[in-house]
């Protein structure tokens, strides 16, 4: 008989169990040290997951660093230097241009200057996101993308009150995929309900009350999805511009597939009663083949990802569910690609709207996508995620040698990007006032600058929805801030309206650092102060603070985001 | 200050990075001599970037120039240029006859009917836009508009193709409404540059401050900010991004030049500018006339109002007032200089009103027969084409039918391409790299005259 102290001992399962899991945990991580890929995604998942206060990113949080970390190596692939990281109040400029439309005020620099804390760019993050200046100013830049510019249907539209809805949404946190979903399954009443614009703005007076699908269609892919699928409205792919289907199997873009998207919309018309608004009836979509005689119905049908389509409920909840499923990456793409383009002043994969449905990506990006995903869809987490990324607090200057176009493009250095006209009128308006012009500043005051701001746009001109394809200055343009109504109000002597007319009252240097930090949100240099000192001392000091301020606003540094 | 007060001695500058160019005539003069020296430097002499700037420099075609008298809101075709006093639609207007063969127009444009004559009314004009800003779109540009690209109007289009030969821009909009001509995929530098009444000052040309204090501005731009930023970013800056330099340099040319004298009405005599009605789009149409002489490609003059959903006929015959006078100097002035040969002449709203009269005795958007009225550069004289139906059918299916030899407003645009030498059919490539034909209408070959081809 064995003795039982020698006798194999029989391990319990549960045990057993446990060491294989350990096992496997353990060489996962040994193979996550060798292709540190996964690894990062996973972690970056899990600081998402747990990441119940995005607040509580700064100072940098681990998904930052990996992705900062994989930036950094597509950079040094290709042998680049990096630029230093700018200075704080600079990325701050940035944040406010991209936020509220406009440099920072003298009181916000003031606010700037006296700042203790040790994350002054994060504190400064922090601030601009509870500002509603900021809710209403995404929101105007998102309408740009989701119902565009123009004023649409006169009785059926009302782009005001969309654009309220959508700052309200954006202050209210509500996550993006469902404020996407708001808008393409909306119904009622345009005003009641003013995410109904959404659909009402594509309407005309010879639509009979209903709204175009195909308008609808292309909206819906360029917007929500960064796909342009416009060109087969009327033909086949035949360029190899578009490639649609399932992963691994892409196909040509095809008439079928964009018109099986606008069927969703087919049925979106106002009723006999207008007082019900907008509902959908049972309408089919048609669409002319090339050389067919007569237009073809079309059924429902999603260009990619048919699993991710509901079998059941209304056309367009189905769609928005399609379009918001968390594996439609497409859906995340486009935004994290938006909301950088309207940090950096350009996006990452341009144009914004035109992003390949099977890549590639660079990695970078695509551990952002994963972020804004796991994140729940929060804009404010993933602005905070970018603007405390290395990309965006790099220098757009370096003094360890030229920097290239591809500097800019592979984020080694931070792009130069012309400012916006509404960024430009504001920026002037709000350089000539030491107060921040915000909700609380008089009515006067908020008045006047809207019909600024719109008198400028008016003439100055505006890309309205394509805005982020670029737009260089033109010979008026320049003259229009050389020159110009809005740039000449600001700089004349008027110590009652221009409180930089006021600042000719302080000592020469004193003034001369208000100018600066009011319209280029910095102070001066040595050299600078004494280059505009005699300005000062041998002629009208209120001239000299115009003609500071006009030497100012019309320099590179002022008319660029840098 | 006026403008001679403003000109400076280049020598006077420090400033190597503004240097400034002697006066334009002087470079007129030089031009041939700068053109064989060219360079590609961004400081090459303005002429070589103008021609630079045209893709097709050698066109040979009756069109180089021309105005657009912009009606926006859109005019009544019944009590402009295509009344129906045997139709049912209400109160009617009476009818004058032109030189026009059999064609009678409103008789609240007696003196643009003794000119008439010198072109081709289309009076079947049709589009499927009855929104004021697509319908203006449509007809600016020639396209519907598409989210995906912004086409641009014809007079950048004609700019672009045919290029610039003026210190002050190409194309100008004169008393410009909500949505001036622009650019669009060619890019802003094409888009039309826009003043008020040409009796007020030009906007954004006159420096606001005396010379010296003008001159500080600028020298501490060049000598101390734009230097300084350039430091240690993208290389090149000024040329591959910015253009800063190149911009300053370009409007300080603008606001030097010679040509603004075009905007100066009161070199006129006192008859002729009340010829064309002492009032804003009168004296626009004068200055378009000069701008044309001064060599400025495309002129847009805008005449709006015309949006009478309630007491048609009031507001009609007040608009009528304004354009008849204005509309037939224009003509008869084009003529007299000799510059109708090669100046096309449009006026034309976004679409026309509804045939029959509303319960608030207004007329309601109607793109489906509309007039428009084309003369010059290419275009046949004496001429009408299409009619529409005196006792149309209303019903939204039915519309079409009341129109004979309907002139689609894309057809309108292939035809005047082609008076400019331009091949409607030629593809180019948007920014994002679409290949999109200039036009996607067909050349209505009736309204034009092919002995000046």
């Amino acid at each position: 008989m064995q003795d039982p102290t020698f006798a194999p001992v029989k391990t319990p399962l549960r045990r057993r169990l446990f060491r294989l899991a350990l096992g496997l945990t353990l060489a996962l991580l040994l193979i996550g040290m060798l292709q540190p890929v996964q690894p990062v995604r996973d972690q970056l998942k899990a600081a998402a997951s747990g990441k119940s206060s995005p607040a509580s990113m700064t100072p940098k949080s681990p998904a930052a660093y990996a992705i900062d970390h994989s930036i950094d190596q597509a950079i040094q692939a290709q042998g680049l230097h990096r630029c230093p990281p700018a200075d704080a109040w600079t990325i701050c400029r940035r944040l406010n241009l991209a936020l509220v439309g406009s440099g920072l005020s003298l009181e916000e620099m003031r606010w700037l200057e006296a700042y203790q804390g040790e994350d002054l760019v994060g504190a400064w993050t922090k601030r601009l996101l509870a500002d509603p200046r900021c809710s209403d100013y995404l929101a105007e830049r998102l309408a740009r993308a989701y119902v565009g510019t123009a004023k649409g249907p006169f009785i059926l539209y009302r782009r005001r009150k969309f654009v309220l809805w959508l700052a309200q949404r954006l202050r209210e946190e509500a996550p993006y995929d469902q404020l996407v979903r708001q808008l393409i399954a909306s119904e009622g009443l345009w005003t009641d309900q003013p995410q109904v614009n959404f659909l009402t703005a594509t309407m005309d007076e010879a639509d009979n009350g209903r709204a175009d699908p195909n308008r609808l269609a292309g909206r819906t892919s360029r917007a929500f999805l960064g796909m342009r699928l416009d060109c087969l409205q009327c033909h086949d792919d035949f360029l190899g511009n578009s490639f649609l289907g399932d992963h691994g199997s892409p196909q040509p873009g095809t008439q079928q597939h964009f018109h099986g998207l606008a069927a969703f919309f087919a049925g979106a018309r106002v009723a006999s009663n207008p007082f019900s608004g907008l509902r959908d009836d049972q309408a089919e979509h048609r669409y002319q083949r090339p050389g067919e005689a007569d237009p073809v119905a079309i059924s429902m049908q999603v260009p990619y990802g048919a699993s991710w389509l509901p079998e059941e409920g209304k056309p367009r909840i189905r769609l928005a569910a399609w379009v918001t499923h968390p594996e439609n990456r497409m859906f995340a793409r486009s935004a994290v690609n938006r909301f950088w383009a309207i940090l950096f002043g350009k996006p990452w994969i341009e144009p914004v709207d035109d992003l390949p449905l099977h890549g590639p990506y660079p990695e970078a990006f695509e551990l952002l996508v994963d972020q804004f995903i796991q994140s729940g869809y929060s804009w404010k987490y993933l602005v905070r995620l970018i603007s405390s990324l290395d990309a965006f607090r790099r220098d757009s200057r370096s003094e360890a040698g030229q920097v290239l176009e591809e500097h800019e493009r592979l984020m080694a250095a931070f792009p130069l990007s012309p400012l916006r006209p509404e960024q430009i009128a504001q920026s002037i308006h709000q350089a000539a006032r030491v107060s921040t012009i915000d909700q609380d500043s008089s009515i006067l005051w908020r008045l006047e600058q809207f019909f600024v701001v719109n008198d400028f746009l008016k003439e100055y001109g505006d890309l309205g929805e394509l805005e982020l394809e670029g737009m260089s200055e033109t010979i008026p343009q320049r003259l229009m801030v050389m020159n110009g109504k809005l740039v000449d109000e600001r700089v004349r002597g008027n110590p009652v309206v221009n409180a930089t007319s006021r600042m000719a009252l302080a000592p020469t240097p004193q003034a001369i650092e208000s100018l600066y930090l009011a319209a280029l949100n910095r102070k001066p240099t040595q050299s600078e102060i004494d280059y505009f000192t005699p300005w000062f001392d041998s002629g009208n000091p209120i001239d000299a603070t115009g003609d500071v301020l006009w030497a100012l606003v019309n320099s590179t540094e002022f008319l660029w985001n840098h | 200050m006026n403008r001679k007060e403003s000109m400076i001695d280049p020598a006077s500058l420090g400033c190597a990075g503004y240097q400034r160019f002697r006066s334009r005539r002087h470079w007129m003069a030089q031009s041939a001599a700068a053109l064989s020296a060219a360079s590609s430097s961004a400081w090459s002499p303005l002429v070589q970037r103008l021609a630079a700037e045209s893709p097709h420099p050698n066109r040979s075609a009756p069109a180089t120039n021309m105005i657009l008298l912009w009606m926006q809101g859109g005019p009544s075709q019944m009590e402009t240029f295509d009344p129906h006093p045997e139709g049912d639609g209400g109160e009617q207007v009476g009818t004058i006859e032109t030189e026009i063969p059999n064609i009678a127009i409103s008789s609240w444009l007696p003196e643009s009917a003794k000119q008439l004559g010198l072109g081709t009314l289309v009076r079947s004009m049709v589009s499927k836009e009855g929104d004021h800003e697509r319908a203006t779109y449509n007809m600016r540009t020639g396209w519907r508009p598409d989210p995906t690209v912004v086409h641009p109007s014809i007079g950048s289009l004609v700019c672009h193709l045919l290029g610039s030969t003026t210190t002050i821009p190409a194309h100008v909009s004169i008393l410009p409404g909500e949505w001036p001509s622009r650019g669009g995929a060619l890019g802003a530098a094409l888009d039309a540059f826009q003043i008020g009444d040409p009796r007020n000052p030009l906007p954004n040309l006159l420096a606001p401050t005396g010379d010296a204090r003008q001159q500080r501005r600028l020298a501490a731009l060049s000598d101390l900010l734009e230097p300084q930023f350039e430091e240690g970013r993208l290389a090149d800056l000024d040329r591959v991004r910015t253009q800063h330099r190149s911009s300053m340099e370009r409007a300080q040319e603008m606001m030097r030049s010679d040509q603004l004298e075009a905007f100066e009405l009161a070199k006129e005599p006192e008859e002729i500018v009340q010829q064309f009605g002492d009032q804003p789009f009168g004296r626009g149409c004068l200055a378009a006339v000069r701008l044309i002489e001064a060599g400025v490609r495309c002129v847009e003059v805008e005449l709006s109002g015309w949006d009478s959903h309630i007491n048609n006929m009031d507001l009609q015959k007040g608009q009528c007032q304004v354009l008849d006078r204005a509309l037939a100097a224009t003509l008869r002035e084009l003529e007299r200089r000799g510059l109708l040969d090669h100046t096309l002449l449009v006026c034309s709203g976004e679409f026309g009103r509804t045939p029959q009269l509303n319960p608030a005795g207004g007329r309601d958007h109607w793109p489906v027969g509309f007039s428009s009225f084309v003369a010059g550069a290419g275009i046949a004289a004496r001429n009408a084409i299409g009619a529409t139906s005196a006792k149309p059918r209303m019903e939204p299916e039915k519309r079409m039918e009341n129109v004979d030899r309907p002139v689609t407003v894309e057809d309108l645009h292939a035809t005047l391409l082609t008076c400019f030498g331009i091949d409607a059919k030629e593809e180019w490539k948007t920014p994002v790299g679409r290949p999109l034909a200039w036009s996607q209408g067909r050349v209505v070959e009736a309204m034009l005259d092919r002995s000046r081809f």
